[in-house]
């Protein structure tokens, strides 16, 4: 029998693939690593002096000890929180805002025009006057990122519906579409990778945003714990606060491309691997 | 059957199309010049023509995407169109692609019938990116003939396609058109396209039917035929191919 067995073939070209993915996984690692390496080493050495920067060993450390008092799960709590309400506030305005403008005549020409405008301002910048508008609480922090994050929602999905193929449009007139089902079948469903980029920008801005206004006036959240520990030079607790900032970051980036995977099967991806 | 778009007609024959000194300009171009054409239920005309000779435009009154003409146009309530692109949501899996518009079990139904039929049963759940063009097509004129139409517009529909995927597409929708029987009105700048597939062929220079011609070609092998050739020289001729050019 000279037969090939070809599943078995199959098979090991597999696993030859996924052990090779495994070591390119590996090889990401060594970067990282290294750089902690030098970084612990000139920690130890004495290159690196602690009021600088303080040594990884040490951030560890610190964050189990804000961990064991429950400090930091407390301000973490907070300024998910703020973000969570702020975002979601600022992405609804912002769809809602981009659906109008983008559907009807009347409200592009009454909201586009003021959008435009208003997203040339640097949400940071309105700082002062949302102080003396809301004081130091809870609604200013709310307040910049509502305001930070409604813009990329508002301007990319409205640029996704007003780029629509105007050939689907014309599909619709022939398939005797409705103009409710129009906007359902065709314009909605046709903006919502556009949506997404929106949502991806708005997403990363609201930690950026949050991190200035907790730094700035707050008696809670992960920017007030770090603005506390400059007081007293720990610099061990600034690291530890940058690093659950860079893992929020990270971690909603993320859980939006991972909805949108969900979201959005028919796309054709071109990302590469 | 066929209803008056835009004016009353006389409607003493039972015409599927009927259009009467048809004119359409886009600003100070002249498109169409008093366009007259008149189909028979069940006919397949194919309407041939240069680029610019204005038979997409007249595809398009028929379609009623196009509304500001002047002349009479009047076509059936129930019309399909398929264009050069085969236009699907990409957002829509296949059947859902085919059933735009259409609403209910019975619909439903007919759409897993029709996908059936243009040989895509296999792909009624596939998101339209994973078509091929030819695929793409097929579910193009499945979402056409599922409305059940009495007239059937294509818009150079073959017209992206390889050849060999072209032939077999001519050879589907003949049989779709035989099982199906609409009028079709087929735009195309394909002159062998045009004489395998129609039974009568339309030449459009610039903006009026110069040419108005019947097609008859024996049963076997037509494309081999004296008579193919003689239709396919004098249509050329008529589109200005010059006799070098053939």
């Amino acid at each position: 029998m000279t037969t090939i067995p070809i599943k078995k073939v199959g098979q090991l070209d597999i696993r030859a693939a996924t052990a090779r993915l495994r070591l390119d996984r590996l090889r990401i690692l060594i970067g990282p690593v290294v750089l902690v390496a030098v970084w612990q080493i000139g920690s130890a050495t004495g290159l690196i002096p602690e009021q600088t920067l303080a040594a990884p060993s040490t951030v560890i450390s610190a964050a189990g000890g804000l961990i064991e008092t429950g400090r930091l799960q407390e301000h973490l709590l907070v300024s998910l929180g703020r973000a969570a309400t702020g975002l979601t506030l600022g992405v609804l305005i912002g769809a809602v805002l981009a659906i109008v403008a983008g559907l009807f005549r009347l409200g592009e020409d009454l909201i586009d025009g003021p959008m435009q405008i208003l997203r040339a301002i640097p949400a940071l910048a309105l700082v002062p006057l949302a102080i003396v508008w809301f004081g130091i609480g809870e609604e200013v922090k709310i307040f910049l990122v509502v305001f930070a994050t409604a813009f990329p929602v508002y301007v990319n999905t409205h640029a996704a519906i007003r780029g629509l193929d105007p050939r689907f449009g014309e599909l619709a007139r022939t398939a005797e579409l409705g103009k409710f089902a129009l906007v359902r079948k065709v314009i909605l469903p046709g903006a919502l990778p556009g949506f997404f980029t929106g949502l991806r920008f708005a997403t990363a801005i609201s930690w950026l945003v949050l991190v200035v206004s907790e730094q700035i006036n707050a008696t809670s959240g992960i920017g007030y714990l770090m603005t506390q520990a400059r007081s007293f030079a720990q610099t061990d607790i600034i690291v530890v606060g940058l690093v659950v900032y860079g893992l929020l970051g990270l971690i909603s980036d993320r859980l939006v491309r991972f909805t949108e995977g969900r979201v959005l099967p028919w796309r054709r991806t071109f990302e590469a691997r | 059957m066929a209803t008056d778009l835009r004016s009353p007609l006389n409607l003493e024959a039972p015409a599927a199309v009927a259009v009467r000194g048809l004119d359409k300009s886009f600003g100070k171009q002249h498109v169409l010049r008093g366009v007259d054409l008149d189909m028979a239920p069940g006919e397949f005309v194919a309407l041939l023509g240069r680029s610019g000779s204005g038979k997409s435009t007249l595809l398009r009154v028929l379609a009623r995407l196009d509304t500001e003409y002047t002349g009479e146009a009047s076509v059936p309530e129930r019309r399909a169109v398929a264009f050069q692109d085969a236009r699907l949501l990409p957002w829509k899996r296949v059947l859902d692609n085919v059933l735009l518009g259409q609403s209910g079990k019975a619909a439903r139904e007919r759409g897993v019938d029709t996908l059936a039929e243009v040989g895509l049963a296999d792909k009624a759940k596939a998101w339209p990116h994973t078509l091929s063009g030819g695929e793409g097509q097929r579910a193009a004129l499945a979402r056409a003939l599922v409305r059940e139409p009495e007239l059937l517009l294509l818009d150079e529909p073959f017209g992206a396609l390889d050849a060999l995927t072209r032939l077999k597409m001519h050879a589907l929708l003949r049989r779709l058109w035989a099982v199906h029987r609409p009028s079709v009105l087929l735009v195309t700048h394909d002159v062998d396209e045009a004489i395998v597939l129609a039974d009568r062929v339309l030449v459009l220079t610039e903006g009026r039917i110069s040419l108005d011609v019947g097609v008859e070609l024996p049963e076997a092998n037509p494309r081999r035929s004296p008579e193919f050739a003689d239709l396919r020289d004098r249509l050329l001729g008529e589109l200005g191919v010059s006799e070098s050019e053939r």
